[in-house]
């Protein structure tokens, strides 16, 4: 009746992070549209920075969110992998819809892992996870058909049956080697944007509520009816669905495998885990932020081998005892500055004078002290 | 017969384990903090008593190179704890993992820097190369078996140490309520580091047996922190003795797999973990929360 009672809205959005949506979608057509101009190894270093960043963003998703420290998630990126090359030698399976299938298979993996590696905590999950993917390395090792224990590569026929080779062979005049980088990069691309898309819709909604509150206590968020180790579960089999799909599109453009590359616990875990950390966990633009970072050391610093792993670690170290939420988190905190936010505000809107409705909302949006996040 | 070797190989295999194991338990009891570099350091014992072996003049042999690495080795524990670990104490578990996880990287690539990736052996002076015939087809290696004895002897002590003198009260107060045990006057942090420091040099006791026993790199850490973490595990968290039992399991269900087929050595190990797991979560001998 009166306009004395405001109304309340519930929003995660602000104008920043409109904006930012806009300058993603055009970045994502750009980079689509990139290879006919960009040269050969230009499109190689993006493929690896998206598969990478990827698989960043769902260590984040399980250890920033969920609280589910592995240090095994290459057992995904491994099993992911050979799926896609059993599918294609053994079975003839077109690699593209192979790598789809690797996705469903890790996920399928996923479940007997989970049933085994949760009954450990904490710090225990974590080491527990590394032995399932030692035995998944093991295990592959002896299957002859794929190699056993020196690996295998995929045939010419194989690499040439992927789909769209022609078609970008003649639209851009190039060979069928640079062909098949254009298409997996593709791919790559199309994995990295479901999977930045899928998370940040996913934080946005009641599961991301779920999975936040879980994250700042579980005691209470057990008692106001979070379901933890549902939650916990789901977060594992869908980290691992998209590790497995990653796995599928490196080894696809490598085309070659071998049960120490594709179960490396230093390709797939450790720089994984530096990524996020020197970005920033517990965010979506922090994985993004390290894995810029982390293309950068590598392609000027991986030249010196061992250094290079040493000062990787000594970093590691660093941001974790003197910045703990990473790059990011201290750009974040200092201007207040949230690109893809998941945090929940409440926002006064007006029935009466909608002229300052903006205004208003600017007033009672910042943090509003309780909600992190 | 040949089984009844198998498993006395692998239960004296176990000794080993549990010798991995032991430090891995003394710090998650005391400290609740786990230590992914714990298989590199045992390494990097390995590679002190190299060092110091290959200074002493030959035909000393290397158990007085290990008697010298001793302080060295709990210097390097004291100085991780005192200048890193002691400030991931929160009840966040990732920054210790991260951290531990970075000193790992750092010194497996820091013994390949220096020592390269050759694989190498600590050099026998004559007892370590006999064995006994205790039956027909049955013959008990030397170092197999004061590897194992020296399991029991470590265990035994360590206990000791925990449950009958005055740090060991201070250790298990600290384990039980850090809060209150800094109330009564009790440094947690010096605590800590000698903790470290002590379970150091049980991985440098480790180091001579892995580096007797059979050949080693800079690489082959992570693998020990595996083995170690498994006996933990299967004989329950908190118990010495029962990490004993679990190093002897793993190692048998190793020994059965290699007998089997050479290449399930590893495998069948990690399934044996796996399947007690399964069975009993808390593993066979609980005697604290996990």
């Amino acid at each position: 009746m009166t306009a004395a009672s405001p109304r309340f809205r519930m929003t995660t959005r602000t104008r920043v992070s409109s904006w930012a949506t806009i300058g993603a979608a055009i970045l994502t057509a750009g980079l689509a549209a990139l290879p006919a101009v960009a040269s050969r190894g230009l499109i190689q270093d993006l493929f690896f920075i998206f598969t990478m960043l990827c698989l960043a963003q769902y260590w984040n998703l399980l250890a920033g969110y969920a609280g589910l420290v592995s240090v095994g998630q290459q057992a995904f990126v491994g099993l992911g992998a050979y799926t896609l090359f059993a599918a294609t030698i053994l079975a003839g399976i077109e690699p593209l819809t192979a790598a789809l299938l690797s996705g469903v298979v890790a996920a399928a993996m996923a479940v007997p892992t989970a049933f085994v590696v949760f009954r450990l905590r904490g710090a225990y999950f974590a080491i527990g996870t590394w032995v399932a993917a030692e035995v998944y390395r093991l295990v592959l090792a002896q299957v002859k058909e794929l190699g056993g224990g020196t690996g295998t590569s995929l045939t010419m026929s194989v690499v040439s049956s992927t789909a769209g080779l022609d078609w970008v062979s003649m639209a851009f005049g190039v060979r069928t080697p640079a062909a098949r980088d254009i298409v997996v990069y593709w791919a790559a691309l199309a994995l990295l944007v479901i999977t930045l898309a899928g998370i940040y819709w996913l934080l946005r909604s009641r599961f991301g509520l779920a999975l936040s509150s879980l994250r700042d206590s579980e005691l209470t968020a057990s008692s106001i009816g979070v379901d933890a180790f549902r939650l916990k579960v789901f977060v594992y089999i869908l980290t691992a669905a998209g590790g497995g799909a990653a796995g599928a599109l490196i080894f696809l453009q490598s085309a070659r495998i071998s049960p120490d590359s594709a179960f490396a616990v230093l390709d797939w875990t450790a720089y994984v885990i530096f990524i996020v950390v020197i970005g920033g966990i517990g965010t979506i633009e922090g994985p993004i932020v390290g894995a810029v970072v982390f293309y950068f050391l590598q392609t000027y610093l991986a030249a010196f081998g061992t250094w290079y792993l040493m000062l990787l670690g000594a970093l590691g170290i660093v941001i974790m005892l003197i910045a703990p939420k990473g790059i990011w988190g201290s750009i974040a905190d200092r201007f207040d500055l949230h690109l893809f936010p998941t945090r929940r505000r409440l926002v006064v809107t007006s029935t009466r004078r909608t002229g300052d409705d903006r205004q208003r909302a600017r007033q009672s949006g910042p943090p509003s002290g309780q909600m992190r996040r | 017969m040949q089984w009844v070797d198998t498993i006395i190989q692998g239960i004296l295999l176990g000794g080993l384990y549990a010798l991995y194991a032991t430090g891995l338990s003394l710090m998650f009891g005391i400290m609740k903090l786990v230590n992914l570099a714990h298989g590199d350091l045992i390494v990097l014992a390995a590679f002190v008593i190299v060092v110091l072996a290959s200074l002493l003049p030959p035909g000393s042999g290397v158990v007085l190179a290990l008697l010298l690495s001793l302080p060295i080795m709990f210097g390097v524990g004291y100085g991780l704890q005192v200048g890193f670990l002691n400030r991931t104490l929160d009840r966040d578990i990732l920054p210790p993992l991260i951290v531990t996880f970075g000193f790992s990287i750092i010194i497996q690539n820091g013994l390949l820097e220096v020592f390269s990736a050759d694989s190498r052996r600590l050099p026998l002076t004559g007892w370590e190369s006999a064995s006994l015939s205790v039956a027909s087809g049955i013959s008990i290696g030397t170092v197999p078996l004061v590897c194992f004895a020296s399991a029991v002897v470590v265990i035994a002590g360590l206990n000791f140490l925990i449950y009958r003198t005055a740090i060991g009260r201070a250790f298990r107060a600290t384990s039980d309520d850090p809060e209150t045990a800094q109330l009564m006057g009790i440094d947690h942090r010096r605590l800590f580091a000698i903790a470290a420091g002590i379970a150091m040099m049980v991985c440098a006791v480790a180091a001579l047996y892995l580096g007797l026993r059979a050949n080693f790199d800079p690489t082959i850490g992570p693998a020990r922190l595996l083995y170690a973490f498994e006996a933990v595990i299967v004989g329950g968290l908190g118990s010495l003795w029962g990490t004993l039992i679990g190093g002897m399991i793993i190692g048998v269900a190793q020994t059965v797999g290699a007998q089997i087929n050479p290449e399930w050595q590893i495998l069948t190990g990690h399934l044996a973990f796996l399947v007690i797991l399964v069975v009993r979560p808390r593993g066979l001998f609980p005697k604290s929360e996990g």
